[in-house]
């Protein structure tokens, strides 16, 4: 069943054509990853998504239906961790259930029995600050998929952390993806986690995005921990040779 | 669970020494050349003659600190409601911001010398113009506060607000005024101290009793000592206003102290 649809998307801000043709969909349970250069408008076809913009050309569907304008259908992790600074975690992650409307009692009562899956027991008290990177993500992850909507949005979940941690994070992450199954779209400019998370996987070009590849990686889960198969090392050099056309520097 | 804060206090002490030894022998030096140079008190009472004459007329001085006090906390606590819920307007109204703000600047450039004694004149010796006078020294501050302290709200978090499908309304009150507290405290400790001036020089231009009229009448007759005994209280209670201000931030906004304590 596809929960997201997206047919020749395009948007222009101000005099900036930022999208120029984008179609792509993702089906219930599927996990697939964006795979752009920096600045190619990876960002913006979330904010699509979560109705902060509006497109100017093509249709979005979510289940079938379009985008309206308070549409619930996708849960977003911005690009920053974007937590509250004021907020303990346990507040921190409850936020979008009491936005909706659920009781702060009740938000805690569905939080807290995650927090052990999420690494965070010991913490709920805690402020943002005084969690380290990884930590903070998967808080922030936590507040995402507890707000229960269909679809997760994670803008680069793992770029601002250092490559150790990042490691550990994605290899938690697939674990605890193998378990839930979320309906996932990952926007990303690392080919290794592209290919070691997704699916599928669609590469844009450089601004104004084309969806210029769409991929399918076969290997079987779980991929962290077991050697690396030679497919996806031969998928990893082929996605990297094409975002290298794309970044157009020639050395 | 509660996260033990590292106790500041013997640290505050260490920290505060410096502040308190330059006082101390700025007026250790201050009543030793009074007393080698034998200058009239007429001219330079030394502190000790200050002291003397806070104890004497305590009671005089007390009957007019609490005018003084009153016109201070009245005139703020209006200055902050009219602030606070102007900027709560200015927020939603980007357009009334552009309208208004000019208006507010220009209240602030009037100088207060010329507008003490007209609003004296219009609203006469009782507590209202001075407590308009504190409002008109300390609104301005505060609404600045407040109106950058919202947009300094990082906007990824209204973003995930919105994403969530908060209103306006929600992503003010979730968002918007947390966000806003670090500058409404830097603003409040800011304004709370020209506020205790303000009702002084608002008194001095005209009214029954207060700090002001101490002043006045102490200058009328040479009375330099009475004078300063004035001066001495308005500072306390300046800093006094200030303490408890710098308080009520320790409290409101404990997470900031939180922080790299892990
Ligand atoms: N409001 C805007 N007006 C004009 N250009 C914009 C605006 N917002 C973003 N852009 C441009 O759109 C491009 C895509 O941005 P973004 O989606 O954040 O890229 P990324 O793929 O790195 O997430 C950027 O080059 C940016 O300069
Ligand atoms: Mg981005």
């Amino acid at each position: 069943m596809t929960v997201l649809d997206m047919k020749n998307v395009g948007l222009t801000l101000g005099k900036t054509d930022v999208l120029a043709d984008i179609s792509m969909h993702v089906a219930q349970g599927e996990f697939v990853s964006i795979l752009g250069p920096s600045g190619a408008g990876k960002s913006t076809i979330f904010r699509l998504l979560t109705g902060a913009l509006h497109s100017d050309r093509g249709a979005i569907t979510c289940y079938g239906l379009p985008l309206t304008r308070n549409q619930q259908g996708f849960a977003f992790m911005p690009q920053s961790d974007a937590l509250m600074p004021w907020l303990r975690i346990l507040d921190n992650v409850t936020l979008g259930l009491e936005v909706q409307g659920v009781p702060r009692k009740e938000a805690r009562a569905r939080a807290l029995p995650l927090f052990a899956d999420f690494g965070l027991v010991g913490f709920e008290h805690r402020y943002p600050a005084q969690l380290s990177g990884g930590m903070r993500q998967r808080a922030a992850l936590l507040r995402t998929v507890l707000q229960g909507r269909p679809m997760q949005l994670l803008d680069e979940p793992f770029g601002a952390l250092d490559a150790l941690t990042r490691m550990q994070m994605q290899k938690w992450f697939e674990a605890r993806w193998q378990s839930a199954r979320w309906t996932t779209l990952l926007v990303t400019h690392d080919v290794r986690e592209a290919v070691a998370l997704s699916d599928r996987i669609y590469v844009l070009s450089r601004r104004p995005a084309t969806v210029i590849a769409e991929v399918a990686v076969p290997t079987p889960r779980p991929r962290f921990g077991s050697p690396t198969p030679p497919d996806a090392h031969a998928l990893e050099a082929h996605l990297l040779d094409i975002l290298l056309t794309q970044t157009g520097d020639t050395l | 669970m509660h996260i033990p804060l590292p106790r500041r206090s013997g640290a505050g002490l260490t920290r505060g020494l410096p502040a308190v030894l330059s006082v101390v022998s700025a007026f250790a030096l201050w009543e030793i050349y009074v007393q080698i140079s034998g200058i009239s008190p007429l001219i330079l009472p030394a502190p000790s003659r200050v002291l003397e004459q806070m104890l004497l007329n305590r009671e005089v001085l007390w009957r007019n600190t609490v005018p003084t006090l009153q016109a201070t906390l009245f005139g703020f606590s209006l200055s902050l409601s009219v602030a606070f819920v102007l900027s709560v307007a200015l927020d939603f109204m980007p357009r009334l911001r552009r309208a208004l703000f000019p208006i507010f600047v220009v209240s602030q450039t009037l100088p207060l010398v010329a507008i003490a004694p007209l609003v004296v004149l219009w609203f006469g010796f009782d507590l209202t113009p001075k407590i308009l006078l504190v409002t008109l020294v300390t609104f301005f501050p505060m609404l600045v506060a407040l109106v950058d302290g919202y947009d300094s709200t990082d906007p990824e978090i209204e973003e995930l607000l919105y994403s969530m499908g908060a209103s306006k309304r929600v992503v003010f009150r979730r968002a918007r005024l947390p966000s806003a507290m670090p500058y409404f405290f830097a603003g409040l400790r800011i304004s709370i101290t020209y506020a205790v001036v303000a009702a002084i020089f608002a008194e001095y231009v005209g009214a029954r009793a207060g700090l002001g009229i101490v002043i006045l009448n102490a200058k009328n007759s040479f009375r330099p000592d009475l004078v300063l005994a004035a001066v001495v209280i308005s500072s306390v209670l300046t800093l006094a206003l200030f303490a408890a201000t710098a308080l009520l931030q320790r409290v409101a906004l404990r997470w900031r102290d939180a922080k790299g304590d892990q």
